[in-house]
C-alpha cells in the first residue's frame, strides 16, 4: 500500500497540518460535527453495494451478515449520535452546597485534539467507523488506520472517506505493522485500539511515552454457560442463539462471540444432539455451499486454527464437523466434547468456528471455572434460575454479561461496551463513545461580590473555628461565631 | 497488626509479589465487597482523622512546616468531608443503574452494575501527604477494593504516621501501607494490579504508566503543569489579588499542583478600570490615568499590599507559610530565581533563608518566555507576571504550552469569560477565583494531556476504582428468525427494517413492501 513508503517527515508534516486544523477551532463547531456524521450516513447508504462486495471479498460475508453486524449497526449509531449531539455537547451542571453563594459549577466536555483509531480485520468497516462516530461527535481530528488484513475494506475506506468527510481533519492511513509502529511513535491526544492483547500492550507502552490516554478493545475466551432447561422451546432457542453467536458472525472470528460452552454432564448429550440438529437446519448438509458461514480471514489464521485440532486428544473429541479446505480458507462449523483443558484450544482465544463443550458436575462450578481464567469480554448465561443468575452477576467479572442470548449487548446504545483486565480498558458505544473521546472539563464561576473573609491569612483560632463550622455546613455556627457567641474550641473534634 | 512494613527486611520483588497474592486472596474471599465492610472502613478513616488530628498536624509541621490551619483545613477537614460524602452516598453508588433498551433488542432489560476492580495500588505525593494518600483510598474502599498505599518518602513523618494509623484503624487483611522510596516503588510497580492511582509529576507518571502497560493495568495519573491566572482590567483588584495570594502562598507556600503558577495581564489597562463602583477603584483609576503606560504596577501594588497584610513585613518569619520541603527543591527554586534573564525582574521579595529552607513570597515582572521559570512547573513561592498587548493573546500563550491542571481568569467581561471557558483547555477552570474547584465533590478533579489521565473526588472516585459491567436480561421469547442462517435477501430486507427501529418499517418489510 502506498502509505508504507511515505517518508517519516511527510507523515509528521501531515499530522502537524491536522493539528493546525484542529487548533483553528473548526472541528469544535456543532455544525461541523453534524456535517461529518451526516457524511458518514451518506457514505453508508451510497456505498452499500461496494461495502457488501469488499466484505465478501475480505471475509466471505453474506450481505445479510454484513448489514446486521456492520452497516445496520453503524447507521443506528450515527443516528443515535446525531440525536444526542446537542445534549452531549452542553455538559452537566454540578450541584453545589448552599454555602457556595453566587457560584456555579459545570462539567463541560471538550475534544481531546488529534486522535488515532486503529481497527481490526474481523469487522473492518464496523470497527473502523464506530469509534470514528464518537471521535467526530466529540469534535476531534482523526487518523484512522484500518487493518491491512482486510485489504479491500481498507482501500474502500481510504478512497471513500475523503469524499464524505472533511479531508483536512479526517485522514485514513493504510498499512501494516510498519506503519502502525510509526504511527505509535507520534504524539496523540488519544489512541483507540481494537485488536489482540499482545498488540494492545505495545499500544499502551507507546502511549505511556506521551501520557496519551488509551481505550483498548481486546478479547478473551467468552463462555456460554447453558443451564439444564426444562422447556424444549427454551432449549431450542438457547441452542439457536449460541450456535448463531458462534458460527454465523464472521465464522466465530468475533471478540464477543461464544468461545466455548459450559454445561452439566447430565444435560450434555441431549444438548449436543440438539446442536447437531440445529446445525443442519442453519447450515444445511454442505455448509461450505450455504453462503452462511464466513471464511477464515487468511492463511496464517487458517493454519493457526488447523493446528488447534492437530493434538490427537483434541481431534478425537470432535463430535460434529471438522472438515477444512485450505484453498478456500473454509473451516466447517465444528463441535468438540470435553477436549483436554491444557490444550491450546482451551487456553487461547479460538477466534474461529470451533466450539468446545466443557462438562461440569454442577452448573454452579462454572463460576470457579470462569474465575480461574483471565476476565473475558463477555459472559453468556442461559438459565431461568434466579439464584444462579444472581451468583453469576455478583461472583464473576467480565466486560459484560448477558442472560439468555449472546452478542446483542453491542446493539444497546445505553450500555458501555468494553473489557476489563486482559479483555481491555475503557469503553464506547452510544454516549460512551462521545465521552471516551472527550475531556470532561470542570468549570467553576465565582462572583466578586461574595467571599468568606476568614479565607485569608493571618490565621488565628477565630478563623479556624469559622472554617470548622463552614466545612460542617453549620450555618448557625457560623453566625454565632461571627457574633462572638460561640466559643472557639481548639480541642473540638469532629470538624 | 500487620499494617507496617518491617524496616529490617528489604521490600523487594518477592515481598511485593507475596503482598499482592495475600491481598488477592483477601479480595477473592469477598470481604471487601459488602456494604458493611466498606462502611466500617470509611468510618475507621473518619475516626482515625478525628482522634489523631494533632498527630497529623505535628507530622505535617515536621515534614513541611505547614501552618496548623492549612493542615486542619486542607488535609484533615477535606479528608473528613470526603469520607462523609462517600458514607452518605455509598448505598446509592452501589446500586445498579437501569438503562433503557430499544426495539432492536426487544424484549429485554439492561443495567450497569458497578463492581470493584480487585487489588489496587495508590502512590501519593509529598505536598499534601495526608490528603493525597487517603482521598484516593476513600474511593478505592467505597468501590470495594483491596488497597496498597505507598505514601511519599519525601514526607517521612506523615508516611510513618499513615503506616502506624492505618495498621491500627483499618482491616489489614485488605488494606496495607508500604513505606519506602525508589526500590520499594519499583518492586510494587513490577506486580500486576487491577488499577494504579498515582499523584505526582509527569516524569514518574510515564514510568508508572509504562509499568502498568505490561499488565494492561488501567491508571489514573494526577500530575501537574503551569496553571496560569489571566487578569483583566475592570475588576475588583483587591479581591482578585487576595484570591490569587491565598491560592498560591496559602497553599503550602505555592507547592500545590493547582496553585497559580504565573499571571498574564495586559501592558495596557484601558479606561475600563472604572467599571465597578468601588471607592478604591475610583481612586486608583485616577492614579491609573496618570500612570496608564505602566498600569501593571498598579496591580503589583495591590499584590504587594495584600501580601504584607497577610504575611507581614518579614515573611521569612511568618508562621503562616509552609517551608520549602527539602534542600533539593530549595536549590531548584533558587536556581529559577537567580537565572540571569530573570534575577533583575524581581519586584517584590526574593529573600531566602537556606537554614530554614524558606523563600519569601516573590513576584517577578515581565519575565522572558524562554526563561527557566517559565518552562517548568514552579511549585514554590515565586510568581512571575507575563505581559501582553491584548488579553486575548494570553489564550494563545496558554494553549501553545502543555495543558495545565487548572487555569484561572479574573474578569467581568462576559465575552472574554466565554472565550476563556470554551477555548482554554485544562483539567479544570475557575472564573474569578483560584483553586476552590478542588473542594466541590460534584466536579471531577483531574488533568488532560501532560497534566494527567482520569479524575476523582466525590462519585468520580468511586467510578475511578470500579468496573462498570453491562448486564442484559433477555427472554427466550421474541426471536427473529431473520437473525439466523440460512441468510437470504428477504431476511436482509427485514433486518434493515428491524435495525432501523421503526414499527412501520418492520411491517412494510414483513409484507414485502420495502
Amino acid at each position: 500500500m502506498e502509505d508504507e513508503t511515505k517518508a517519516p517527515e511527510e507523515m509528521e508534516r501531515e499530522l502537524e497540518e491536522m493539528r493546525e486544523c484542529y487548533r483553528s477551532g473548526r472541528t469544535m463547531e456543532a455544525s461541523w460535527r453534524k456535517s461529518q456524521l451526516k457524511g458518514l450516513l451518506r457514505l453508508l447508504r451510497e456505498r452499500e453495494e461496494e461495502i457488501f462486495r469488499a466484505l465478501h471479498q475480505d471475509l466471505g460475508k453474506h450481505p445479510a451478515e454484513a448489514y446486521r453486524d456492520e452497516i445496520g449497526s453503524l447507521i443506528k449509531s450515527v443516528n443515535y449520535a446525531l440525536d444526542g449531539l446537542k445534549r452531549w455537547m452542553s455538559g452537566n451542571k454540578a450541584k453545589l452546597p448552599r454555602l457556595a453563594l453566587l457560584t456555579t459549577a459545570k462539567i463541560l466536555p471538550e475534544p481531546l485534539g488529534l486522535v488515532l483509531v486503529i481497527s481490526s480485520w474481523n469487522f473492518p468497516i464496523g470497527l473502523s467507523l464506530e469509534p470514528l462516530i464518537g471521535a467526530l461527535a466529540a469534535g476531534n481530528a482523526v487518523v484512522l488506520k484500518p487493518s491491512e488484513l482486510a485489504p479491500e475494506c481498507s482501500s474502500l475506506l481510504a478512497n471513500a472517506i475523503p469524499h464524505y468527510l472533511d479531508d483536512k481533519a479526517v485522514k485514513v492511513i493504510q498499512g501494516g505493522p510498519g506503519i502502525g509502529e510509526r504511527l505509535l511513535l507520534q504524539k496523540w491526544d488519544k489512541i483507540f485500539f481494537t485488536g489482540s492483547a499482545r498488540i494492545g500492550r505495545k499500544v499502551i507502552a507507546a502511549a505511556a511515552e506521551h501520557l496519551t490516554p488509551v481505550t483498548l478493545e481486546l478479547g478473551g475466551k467468552c463462555p456460554a454457560v447453558i443451564d439444564t432447561l426444562s422447556s424444549s422451546f427454551d432449549r431450542k432457542v438457547a441452542v439457536q442463539r449460541v450456535l448463531g453467536a458462534k458460527f454465523s458472525s464472521s465464522a466465530g472470528q468475533i471478540c464477543i462471540g461464544v468461545d466455548y460452552v459450559l454445561v452439566e454432564k447430565k444435560f450434555s448429550s441431549s444438548l449436543v444432539e440438539l446442536m447437531k440438529m440445529m446445525m443442519k437446519k442453519m447450515f444445511g448438509e454442505n455448509p461450505r455451499e450455504s453462503q452462511s458461514v464466513a471464511r477464515i480471514v487468511n492463511k496464517h489464521h487458517f493454519l493457526r486454527l488447523r493446528s488447534l485440532l492437530l493434538d490427537p486428544l483434541v481431534k478425537s473429541s470432535i463430535v460434529y464437523g471438522g472438515s477444512m479446505d485450505e484453498e478456500s480458507l473454509f473451516i466447517e462449523p465444528t463441535i468438540l466434547m470435553d477436549p483436554p483443558l491444557q490444550a491450546a484450544i482451551m487456553m487461547d482465544e479460538i477466534f474461529g468456528p470451533l466450539l468446545p463443550i466443557v462438562t461440569l458436575n454442577k452448573i454452579e462450578d462454572s463460576i470457579e471455572f470462569i474465575n480461574s481464567r483471565p476476565k473475558p469480554l463477555a459472559i453468556y448465561v442461559f438459565t431461568k434460575d434466579e439464584p444462579l443468575r444472581r451468583s453469576m452477576v455478583s461472583k464473576t467479572s467480565s466486560g459484560s454479561i448477558v442472560f439468555n442470548d449472546a452478542i446483542v449487548q453491542c446493539l444497546v446504545d445505553t450500555l458501555p461496551f468494553g473489557g476489563i483486565g486482559e479483555s481491555g480498558m475503557g469503553r464506547y458505544h452510544g454516549k460512551f463513545s462521545f465521552d471516551t473521546f472527550s475531556h470532561q472539563k470542570a468549570v467553576m464561576r465565582r462572583s466578586f461580590l461574595v467571599d468568606v473573609w476568614f479565607r485569608f491569612p493571618p490565621w488565628n483560632d477565630h478563623k479556624l473555628q469559622l472554617f470548622r463550622s463552614s466545612y460542617h455546613y453549620d450555618y448557625l455556627g457560623i453566625v454565632l461565631t461571627v457574633l462572638g457567641l460561640k466559643r472557639t474550641n481548639r480541642a473540638s473534634k469532629g470538624i | 497488626m500487620a499494617g507496617e512494613d518491617k524496616k529490617q527486611q528489604p521490600f523487594d520483588s518477592k515481598a511485593a509479589s507475596s503482598l499482592v497474592a495475600e491481598l488477592r486472596g483477601a479480595f477473592a474471599s469477598g470481604t471487601t465487597r459488602s456494604y458493611q465492610w466498606r462502611e466500617s472502613q470509611l468510618r475507621g478513616l473518619l475516626r482515625m482523622t478525628d482522634e489523631h488530628e494533632q498527630d497529623i498536624v505535628a507530622a505535617l509541621r515536621s515534614d513541611l512546616g505547614k501552618p496548623e490551619l492549612e493542615s486542619v483545613l486542607y488535609e484533615a477537614a477535606m479528608l473528613r468531608n470526603s469520607c462523609k460524602f462517600a458514607l452518605k452516598e455509598l448505598q446509592r453508588w452501589m446500586m445498579p443503574e437501569k438503562v433503557k433498551t430499544s426495539l432492536t433488542t426487544f424484549p429485554s432489560s439492561a443495567e450497569i452494575v458497578s463492581e470493584p476492580l480487585g487489588v489496587v495500588l495508590i502512590i501519593s505525593a509529598w505536598n499534601y501527604p495526608y490528603l493525597l494518600s487517603l482521598d484516593p483510598v476513600v474511593g478505592a474502599i467505597a468501590a470495594g477494593n483491596a488497597v496498597v498505599l505507598k505514601p511519599s518518602e519525601i514526607a517521612p513523618a506523615t508516611s510513618a504516621l499513615l503506616a502506624k494509623l492505618l495498621g491500627e484503624y483499618m482491616d489489614s487483611s485488605s488494606i496495607r501501607v508500604v513505606e519506602g522510596a525508589v526500590p520499594e516503588t519499583t518492586a510494587l510497580l513490577e506486580q500486576k494490579w487491577d488499577k494504579i492511582f498515582y499523584t505526582g509529576n509527569g516524569r514518574v507518571g510515564r514510568i508508572v504508566m509504562a509499568a502498568a502497560a505490561k499488565h494492561l493495568t488501567p491508571v489514573v495519573l494526577e500530575l501537574g503543569g503551569k496553571s496560569p491566572v489571566v487578569v483583566d482590567s475592570g475588576i475588583n483588584l483587591q479581591i482578585a489579588c487576595r484570591r490569587i495570594i491565598v491560592g498560591k502562598w496559602g497553599n503550602n507556600n505555592g507547592q500545590a499542583c493547582i496553585a497559580s503558577d504565573y499571571i498574564i495581564t495586559t501592558k495596557d489597562l484601558a479606561p475600563k478600570l472604572v467599571r465597578l463602583p468601588y471607592p478604591h477603584v475610583l481612586v486608583f483609576s485616577l492614579y491609573g490615568v496618570v500612570s496608564c503606560t505602566l498600569p501593571y504596577l498598579f496591580q503589583v501594588d495591590v499584590l504587594k499590599n495584600e501580601l504584607e497584610t497577610f504575611y507581614g513585613k518579614n515573611p521569612l518569619e511568618s508562621k503562616d507559610l509552609s517551608r520549602i520541603v527539602n534542600s533539593d527543591h530549595f536549590t531548584r527554586l533558587t536556581k529559577l530565581l537567580d537565572e540571569d534573564k530573570v534575577s533583575k525582574k524581581v519586584v517584590y521579595g526574593g529573600e531566602r533563608d537556606p537554614t530554614k529552607l524558606q523563600i519569601a513570597p516573590t513576584i517577578l515582572l515581565d519575565v522572558p518566555r524562554d526563561s527557566l521559570i517559565m518552562n517548568e512547573e514552579i511549585f514554590g513561592p515565586l510568581l512571575p507576571i507575563l505581559t501582553v498587548d491584548k488579553l486575548e493573546e494570553s489564550f494563545d500563550i496558554i494553549n501553545s504550552g502543555a495543558k495545565p491542571l487548572a487555569a484561572y481568569i479574573f474578569t467581568n467581561d462576559k465575552k472574554l469569560k466565554e472565550h476563556f471557558v470554551n477555548n482554554v483547555s485544562a483539567g479544570g477552570l475557575v472564573v474569578n477565583d483560584t483553586t476552590v474547584h478542588l473542594a466541590v465533590h460534584a466536579l471531577p478533579f483531574g488533568g488532560v494531556g501532560e497534566s494527567g489521565i482520569g479524575a476523582y473526588h466525590g462519585k468520580f472516585s468511586f467510578d475511578a476504582f470500579s468496573h462498570k459491567k453491562a448486564v442484559v436480561y433477555r427472554s427466550f421469547m421474541g426471536d427473529a428468525a431473520i437473525r439466523y442462517p440460512p441468510y437470504t435477501n428477504g431476511k436482509l430486507r427485514l433486518m434493515k427494517a428491524l435495525l432501523g427501529g421503526s414499527i412501520l418499517g418492520i411491517l412494510r418489510a414483513l409484507f414485502g413492501r420495502s
